[in-house]
């Protein structure tokens, strides 16, 4: 495996409001220079949490309450704002999830996606339009000048998507955060949007953290994944070897919840409630060996 | 793995093109507005009667003459030829003061809305995006401040700093900058939630490049409608004002004094009390107008 692009250690986090309770159990994972690494898990289970820690944009109620993460050997955790700051829109950039809210709706496109090329990257105004356009060329979008020159209001969805990602990808970060970019999409558009996500990033040789509630897209896109119950990473491998044979009685559990279009009649199973019962166990478990750290 | 090229020829093959929409340009979207061209183009009227007043009246409004008095509008019986809307109990022309009553209204609707505005937004900003302890201190302020009943305030006020245009001014600054302060520091606290703020954030963006790109601009239309909605305000707080006497000297026309005037003898030249109602009351209307189509103009999604 190539170089560390980012790592997260035994990230904790909190949720100041219901009574300190845990969102994120002891988080830990890496990703590789060029790698997609997909982080599953039904909602509630932080997911999202681990995308807005990195990028320092925690709800005031939740806290980060241990734990590193290291992007390109500096702690971001540790960072002051300023120099996150420095590091957010250039090195790291964000595909935000639902594109229908991720536009500001008074300004044109154009103003939107040249914002960061003008202040991360230093563009002049007319440099930074060509390069809008030119992206929004790579991004498959036939008539730029008029995608340009619109207001986000009158973009279909996948349309916005592809804007949203023509942004984030054209500023030639080293990592790109997904978080659910295909969620708010329908399934055709959904494919699409996939296709052009790991095209782009085989192209620019980017590291991604795809942020997804379901298993099927993330199995499409994802070099590697980790699985994610309640805060509490329970597996962790290569997609193709948690999927040939998952380790984790949840996994299993998530797979078998996956529409089968090939065997329409086949249905749909729930999570068994014993495999519930098992992962409660073992995150009670968890959280008394973790208040006995703590104490003794 | 697939080679990106052939995934994104296959991509471009599944695009749908949208249909096809080119903004029209704001002013054409205001010119086809019937309410916003009658409306502007009366304060357009407004503002060059008050401009050419000197040219434009066609008497001295000041200039008295008792054996003229009460003499009623052209098209009544006992009208004068000259005096289109009549005169008043000292037999001055009522349609030169109306046109030189426009001077101090339109001062007042433009100076004292726009400080006010100025003010309250600024505050109302900072409040609103600064949050914490500033947003607690403004906050207070504006809840004692707004506890005053305004029309004794502006009184008080007036009665301190003395009559004049500059008092009538300070008045309505110091009394309606809480109005563009609450409505524009709730409207900031709303847009600071939004995806497209956080977003900004995630974006690595400074406070103030997020505070004048991503949440300024969609305060404005609102900020647009309370301004001109202000301006009517202060329009008729000027009267009021003028009304009861505490705003210009009584040898300046206003409307206010004209109806304070005109309520005396409102019995034997009831022209004389509604000729400055009527251009209040249209001023008024037309500020309120033109403010609600500017708000739907500007705001992208309202339009069309």
């Amino acid at each position: 495996m190539s170089a560390l692009r980012l790592a997260i250690e035994a990230l904790s986090a909190i949720s100041l409001r219901d009574g300190n309770r845990p969102i994120l159990r002891r988080v830990s994972l890496a990703i590789a220079v060029g790698e997609v690494h997909g982080v599953v898990g039904e909602s509630g289970a932080g997911k999202s949490t681990i995308a807005k820690a990195i990028l320092g944009i925690i709800p005031s109620q939740v806290r980060v309450a241990g734990g590193r993460i290291t992007f390109e050997g500096r702690d971001l955790l540790a960072l002051s704002t300023n120099e996150l700051r420095g590091i957010l829109g250039r090195d790291i950039a964000l595909v935000p999830q639902d594109p229908s809210t991720a536009f500001n709706p008074s300004r044109r496109i154009d103003a939107q996606m040249t914002d960061g090329l003008r202040l991360k990257r230093g563009f002049s105004a007319k440099e930074a339009r060509m390069r809008a356009r030119a992206l929004l060329e790579e991004v498959q979008i036939r008539d730029p000048e008029r995608v340009l020159n619109s207001y986000p209001h009158q973009l279909s969805g996948g349309m916005r998507q592809r804007v949203l990602i023509a942004a984030a990808f054209g500023l030639e970060p080293k990592l790109v955060i997904a978080d659910e970019p295909t969620t708010a999409l329908d399934v055709t558009v959904q494919k699409q949007i996939l296709r052009l996500i790991r095209a782009l990033q085989e192209r620019h040789g980017t590291s991604v953290l795809f942020v997804s509630h379901d298993l099927g897209v993330v199995a499409k896109i994802c070099d590697r994944l980790s699985v994610l119950y309640m805060g509490k990473v329970v597996e962790q491998g290569s997609t193709a070897d948690v999927l040939a044979a998952p380790s984790n009685a949840y996994t299993k559990a998530l797979l078998a919840a996956n529409p089968r279009y090939d065997r329409p009649d086949s249905g749909l199973e729930p999570t068994p409630p014993e495999v519930i019962a098992a992962l409660r166990a073992e995150i009670a478990a968890f959280d008394r060996g973790a208040r006995q750290a703590e104490h003794g | 793995m697939i080679p990106s090229e052939t995934l994104l020829d296959r991509a471009a093959v599944e695009l749908q093109p949208d249909t096809e929409l080119r903004p029209p340009s704001m002013a054409s979207r205001l010119m086809r507005d019937r309410k916003v061209v009658c409306a502007g183009g009366f304060i357009l009227l407004l503002i060059v009667l008050a401009l050419g007043a000197p040219w434009i009246a066609p008497k001295d409004p000041l200039a008295q003459n008792l054996l003229l008095a009460t003499v009623p509008p052209a098209g009544l019986p006992g009208s004068e030829p000259g005096y289109l809307l009549g005169t008043d109990g000292l037999g001055r022309d009522v349609l030169s003061r109306v046109i030189y009553g426009t001077r101090v209204s339109l001062t007042v609707a433009f100076v004292a809305a726009g400080l006010a505005c100025l003010i309250g937004s600024l505050l109302g900003l900072a409040a609103g995006f600064l949050g914490s302890a500033i947003d607690a201190l403004i906050s207070r302020l504006v809840d004692v401040w707004m506890a005053f009943p305004p029309v004794l305030l502006s009184i008080l006020l007036v009665a301190i700093l003395g009559t004049g245009l500059h008092s009538v001014i300070t008045a309505i600054v110091v009394i309606d900058w809480t109005r563009f302060c609450r409505v524009v520091r709730t409207e900031t606290m709303g847009q600071a939630q939004m995806d497209y703020v956080v977003a900004a954030r995630a974006m690595g963006f400074s406070r103030s490049a997020i505070l004048f790109r991503e949440i300024f601009p969609n305060v404005v239309p609102v900020l647009i409608a309370l301004l001109t909605l202000e301006m009517g305000i202060a329009v008729v707080v000027e009267a009021i004002l003028s009304f009861v006497g505490l705003s210009v000297s009584s040898d300046t026309p206003t409307w206010g004094g004209m109806i304070a005037e005109g309520r005396q003898i409102v019995h034997e030249a009831w022209w004389v009390l509604a000729a400055p109602l009527a251009a209040l009351f249209a001023t008024v209307v037309a500020f309120n107008q033109v403010g609600d189509g500017l708000a739907r103009s500007l705001d992208p999604v309202l339009r069309r």
